[in-house]
């Protein structure tokens, strides 16, 4: 398709786009009509107005259109920026509302008449929603959003298709909608991380599968050889995303009609593919796509290449091969055999290596333009941002070590950890990619307000410093209070007690978060006024392009 | 069986890891791809 700008025609891309959404609405009428219980009643009527509207767009894309896109105007890519676009509003939007979820439910714990009585304002409803939220609805636009951005530019090719692109963006905020409302309503398959229940699972199988082929195909169409190193972190998170998933969800339904469903394993074995599934999810979504967005967007920004190329390729493969043995360390004291847990911590211990070597290629970037940190406050976004990954991968090694597990698991230091490394580290390079994107992406000269963009860094950045400290004080105390025995040999303190003594590093924990969302609403104000007021950038030559703002 | 598999995952997969290693650090650190990783590294920063 596409090879030049000729007559127009319904492409049969689009037919069969239009024919397969329009198939699928019937479908999910169908179910709608014989739901065997409400959520999936709900769900299919969900179903048929998306699929429905996915036909309406798909012909409304091609009445609006004049021709086909061409590929190259006057020899330069005609890169496809709109469904780029989307996936970045959509990160904004998806942002707020999960770190506005999560702050509530950080007030929920230090209060918990704050849970209202109502069944959908529940913690155990409400965490999913914010876990969900935070991780695959605001990451995972970002994720397509850079990685379609930076496989175009590093192959200096269109990406192909006209519906396709918009049908992995759009499919993929259509599966956050099912899954968010389904933990609201109660459906849930109780797998941390994987909580959507099968039919939400197997839509997003499709709609991920059609990801990586628009990528490969993308790749396919590069004018280089070689294959910049962002794109290979990219292409791990998406392929091992897909095993992961299909891996972790084999399920069986209990009815076609009903929104249920049981896993074909049982006990163990389910435990160690959940946590297989789990530690890989933070493994190959929080850290290998973010890592591409390190090895695109700090090159960019400070406008020298990468320090090490060669680093970078004994990043990835060391990385890669390592990080997918690490899981078993969640399991630890468990029915899981020893030598597994064993071999979990090992491998835990290992990827120090890697990370540490990725954290310090990222940072050396900008040796030669450290000025660059004081003067631009993306900049100085993305570096706190790998710091903070240098930071969380040191944490997280350590407290897989069994003998410091022990005093750790089940505790709120895990959850300090965590997000030390959700906040810190994917939330500011996302950032950081954001503010760098939107410019480019509208054609703008600038970010609206660089100022503000230093709010953010320093609100944020106390919000997260506030959340660690907290949760690290309150995980080992509450860890110290579960293993203290009296001289009788009875455990000293109730377990109420200790919900008590960490009521106070709740309340911090919640005005930390407080901070970190109203970072987050600086920020979309900015790319608004960006979107909205920013200076046009001159229609010069590519060459003259400002990179980076000072 | 279980026995089996514990016993090759433990020893072999020691093997393959230090092979697959010491595979990627020939690759990268062979002389004669400098030129090759140099140009790669611009990729980000040309501009069209």
């Amino acid at each position: 398709m596409a090879r030049s700008a000729e007559a127009k025609k319904l492409t049969l891309e689009e037919g069969f786009y239009a024919a397969f959404l329009a198939v699928l609405a019937l479908l999910c009428l169908v179910i709608a009509g014989k739901a065997v219980d409400q959520v999936m009643a709900f769900h299919a009527a969900v179903g048929v107005v998306f699929a429905a509207l996915g036909v309406f767009l798909v012909f409304r894309g091609y009445s609006a259109r004049s021709g086909n896109p061409p590929r190259e105007i006057d020899g330069r890519p005609n890169y496809n920026y709109g469904p780029i676009k989307f996936a970045v509003i959509a990160a904004l939007f998806w942002g707020v509302a999960g770190f506005l979820v999560g702050d509530y439910i950080a007030w929920e714990l230090a209060f918990p008449a704050l849970n209202l009585d109502f069944p959908l304002t529940n913690f155990g409803r409400l965490r999913p929603l914010h876990t969900s939220a935070v991780i695959f609805a605001f990451g995972g636009n970002v994720l397509l959003a850079t990685s379609f951005y930076v496989v175009q530019r590093t192959s200096q090719a269109r990406m192909p298709g006209i519906v396709t692109p918009w049908f992995v963006i759009l499919g993929y905020n259509a599966f956050i909608v099912i899954a968010g409302t389904g933990y609201l309503l109660g459906v849930t398959q109780s797998k941390e991380y994987a909580e959507p229940e099968w039919y939400a699972d197997l839509w997003l199988t499709v709609v991920w599968v059609v990801y990586l082929l628009v990528y490969l195909a993308t790749l396919w169409r590069r004018k280089d050889s070689h294959i910049y190193v962002a794109n290979w972190f990219y292409l791990a998170f998406i392929i091992t995303i897909a095993m992961l998933h299909l891996g972790n969800n084999v399920t069986v339904p209990v009815s076609m009609f009903g929104s249920k469903s049981y896993i074909a394993w049982a006990g163990v074995q389910d435990a160690m593919t959940q946590w297989w599934y789990g530690h890989n999810a933070v493994g190959f979504f929080l850290t290998s796509g973010f890592l591409a967005i390190m090895y695109y967007f700090i090159p960019k920004r400070v406008n020298r290449p990468v320090y090490s190329y060669r680093l970078s390729i004994v990043h990835f493969w060391a990385l890669t091969f390592v990080y997918i043995w690490a899981g078993p360390h969640h399991l630890h004291y468990t029915a899981l055999p020893q030598w597994a847990s064993t071999l979990g911590m090992v491998f835990s211990i290992v990827l120090w290596m890697p990370s540490w070597g990725g954290m310090i290629n990222g940072l050396m970037t900008l040796s030669g333009a450290w000025d660059k940190l004081r003067t631009d406050p993306v900049v100085r976004m993305l570096v706190v941002s790998v710091a903070f990954y240098g930071m969380s991968t040191f944490e997280g090694p350590m407290m897989s070590i069994r003998a410091v597990n022990q005093l750790s698991h089940y505790t709120d230091w895990t959850i300090g950890h965590v997000h030390s490394g959700a906040l810190g580290w994917v939330g500011f390079i996302s950032f950081g990619a954001i503010y760098c994107l939107v410019p480019w992406l509208w054609g703008r000269k600038a970010v609206y307000s660089l100022k503000l963009v230093s709010w953010h860094f320093w609100v944020a950045t106390i919000g997260i410093v506030l959340y660690i400290t907290a949760m690290w004080v309150s995980g080992i105390l509450q860890g110290l209070m579960w293993r203290a025995y009296t001289s009788l040999g009875f455990l000293e303190y109730s377990f109420i007690e200790t919900v008590a003594a960490m009521h106070p590093f709740y309340v911090i924990r919640a005005i930390g978060g407080i901070l970190f969302l109203l970072g987050a609403l600086i920020m979309v104000y900015n790319v608004y006024m960006t979107i909205r007021h920013g200076e046009a950038e001159e229609p010069s030559t590519a060459a003259a392009r400002p990179v980076a703002a000072e | 069986m279980y026995e089996d598999l514990a016993s090759f995952a433990q020893t072999w997969g020691l093997v393959y890891f230090v092979i697959l290693f010491a595979a990627v650090l020939v690759y990268a650190l062979w002389p004669s791809n400098g030129k090759r990783f140099r140009d790669a590294a611009r990729i980000p920063l040309r501009e069209d």
